[in-house]
């Protein structure tokens, strides 16, 4: 090893320690709307340097196709960053998809230049890295073709599910067990790569459309996993630190997502939602709702001093945002203090709802947590629901009987007046009754979402003239 | 099992630490952006498939290599960009400066 050598290897090294600290920075600054930009700059920069010192690297002879590569990737990056923010879920799931993808060649690669002469620890984690990246790369695309509704929403579930799954999983570690003991055996690495492959189309599968905030932050998880796997496997303290960040980010949204639904990991990888539900619906008799036009519920909300809104994906699926944002503006001109409460598992995937709400423009500080919120309800005058069900639904705080009972709510009930837009009685996409719409002091505003806020607009622009 | 290794786990141990303080601390408004920009800074798994590709061991490493160069440094260029961009409409009723 000549001095040369050594020196730029030392310069490579600095920088990637330089890059960690940017990459840390980074995620920190991500915890406050003011700073969270400078979190991105600090990404970016991190990352350009990271990349710059990796061209520095003495093995590298051949650039050309490096660019090729470079400036491919890039050309599917600018659409995918350009996705509209409802399609943000997707977009995520697909990304996952591609960070999975790149660590399960990554891994594969490697293996094959090493092989036979591989150490049982590194062996051990080349297959970590190989199982986890591939049952993320097919389970992460399962997802994405759910969020895009290309694929069935509904979980698909059959006698014996569980046990194919974990029987799949369980081919899969047995021969990464014994490449650990045999690392010449060449022929059975394909083995370990093709069967995750399965296992992750079939892990998605029997999950249903109102789990996917759980299932993209554990799949983020698993991804950020393989991707530290892969760290030890090419040696990169840089990418150790990388993944070890996204597994941790990603772990901590699930168990928030899981608590916010009251559901275990095992609950919602085994559980299938779907079918406990479907027994709960029946055998409720008819009772009588209240219902109210635009110009009443304008009335009522013009009235009011604080008004608190209640947003879920069903808003978001009508594209109303935006005329929620006229209500909004409408409001706070007549006085009215609005705020707007939003849970977890709003939307369909950690945080979605605020961002959709922060396009239509709405401010940060109107938008507040479950937590935070739940207190206020009982000195709130109007509280209107739109387009969320279960969430707002007090049988998860009374009923025991109740499929949700025990899941957090936004205690909406509580509020001198409760307002829900809703296309119909039918029950919601759990399929759960929703005691929340017979109370004496809730009013149903039967129709679109859009169409309904909007002609509420209209009453109150009316009134002030 | 060589110091390299033990070094990593070292450095994965406290890295996790590190996530887990520093994330927990993340506001819930913006943990949508949050899995974006992780997923960004996870794609610097990409100097791996660099290095693949520019070393050109074998046929089999080189081809795998540039595909898998290509998927990251897409998540790298998107995952940036929509972070960006919806941390850009997130903005405070209150004026900035008082």
């Amino acid at each position: 090893m000549t001095t040369e050598f050594a020196g730029s290897q030392h310069i490579i090294e600095i920088i990637y320690l330089i890059a960690s600290v940017l990459f840390i920075l980074s995620l920190k600054w991500m915890s406050a709307p003011k700073t969270a930009r400078h979190g991105v700059w600090a990404g970016e920069i991190g990352m350009v340097l990271a990349i710059a010192g990796t061209l520095l690297h003495h093995g590298i002879v051949d650039y050309k196709w490096i660019f090729i590569a470079l400036v491919i990737g890039s050309g599917i990056g600018v659409p995918l960053g350009l996705v509209q923010m409802t399609a943000v879920p997707q977009r995520t799931a697909l990304s996952h998809a591609f960070g999975a993808f790149c660590v399960t060649l990554v891994g594969t690669a490697e293996f094959y230049l090493r092989a036979p002469n591989v150490p049982p620890f590194m062996m051990a984690v080349i297959c970590m890295e190989v199982i986890l990246g591939s049952l993320t790369f097919t389970g992460s695309l399962m997802a994405a073709g759910k969020l895009q509704e290309v694929l069935p929403q509904r979980p698909i579930t059959y006698r014996g599910q569980n046990i194919v799954n974990l029987g799949l999983l369980a081919i899969a570690i047995a021969a990464g067990i014994y490449l650990v003991l045999h690392p010449g055996a060449k022929q059975l690495f394909p083995v370990m790569v093709i069967i995750p492959l399965f296992f992750g189309v079939f892990m998605i599968m029997p999950i249903g459309g109102a789990d996917m905030p759980t299932v993209i932050s554990l799949l983020n998880s698993y991804a950020g996993l393989s991707a530290a796997a892969m760290g030890f496997v090419v040696e990169s303290k840089l990418l150790i630190i990388a993944g070890a960040l996204d597994g941790s980010s990603g772990f901590i949204l699930s168990v928030i997502m899981c608590k916010a639904m009251n559901r275990s990991f095992t609950n919602v990888m085994f559980g299938a939602f779907g079918q406990v539900q479907a027994s709960a619906a029946a055998g409720k008799e008819e009772r009588t709702v209240r219902s109210a036009t635009a110009e009443e519920a304008a009335g009522i909300l013009a009235a009011a001093n604080r008004v608190v809104i209640v947003p879920g994906y069903g808003m978001a699926v009508a594209q109303a945002q935006h005329k929620v944002r006229e209500l909004y503006d409408a409001l706070t001109k007549r006085g009215v203090d609005v705020r707007f409460a939003i849970h977890p598992v709003a939307g369909r995937m950690p945080g979605h709802m605020n961002v959709l709400l922060a396009e239509a423009d709405i401010p940060y500080d109107k938008l507040a947590e479950m937590d935070d919120i739940n207190g206020d309800f009982p000195q709130t005058d109007v509280a209107l629901v739109i387009g969320a069900n279960d969430v707002t639904n007090p049988a998860a705080r009374t009923d025991q009987s109740s499929p949700i009972f025990g899941m957090p709510i936004l205690d909406v009930d509580k509020a001198r007046t409760v307002m829900v837009i809703k296309r119909s009685m039918n029950p919601g996409f759990a399929g759960i009754d929703n005691p929340l719409y017979y109370l004496d002091h809730t009013l149903m505003l039967f129709g679109d979402a859009k169409a309904f806020v909007n002609s509420i607009v209209h009453e109150l622009a009316g009134n002030s003239h | 099992m060589n110091s390299a290794l033990i070094d990593g786990l070292f450095v994965f141990m406290l890295a996790g630490f590190i996530g887990f303080e520093v994330i927990k601390r993340v506001s819930p408004l913006l943990h949508t952006p949050l899995m974006s920009l992780t997923n960004a800074l996870d794609a610097i798994a990409v100097v791996g498939a660099i290095v693949l590709v520019g070393e050109h061991k074998s046929n089999l490493s080189f081809i795998l290599g540039v595909l898998a160069t290509i998927a990251a440094t897409s998540n790298v260029v998107g995952g940036f960009l929509i972070t960006d961009r919806m941390l850009k409409m997130f903005k405070s009723s209150r004026p900035t400066k008082p």
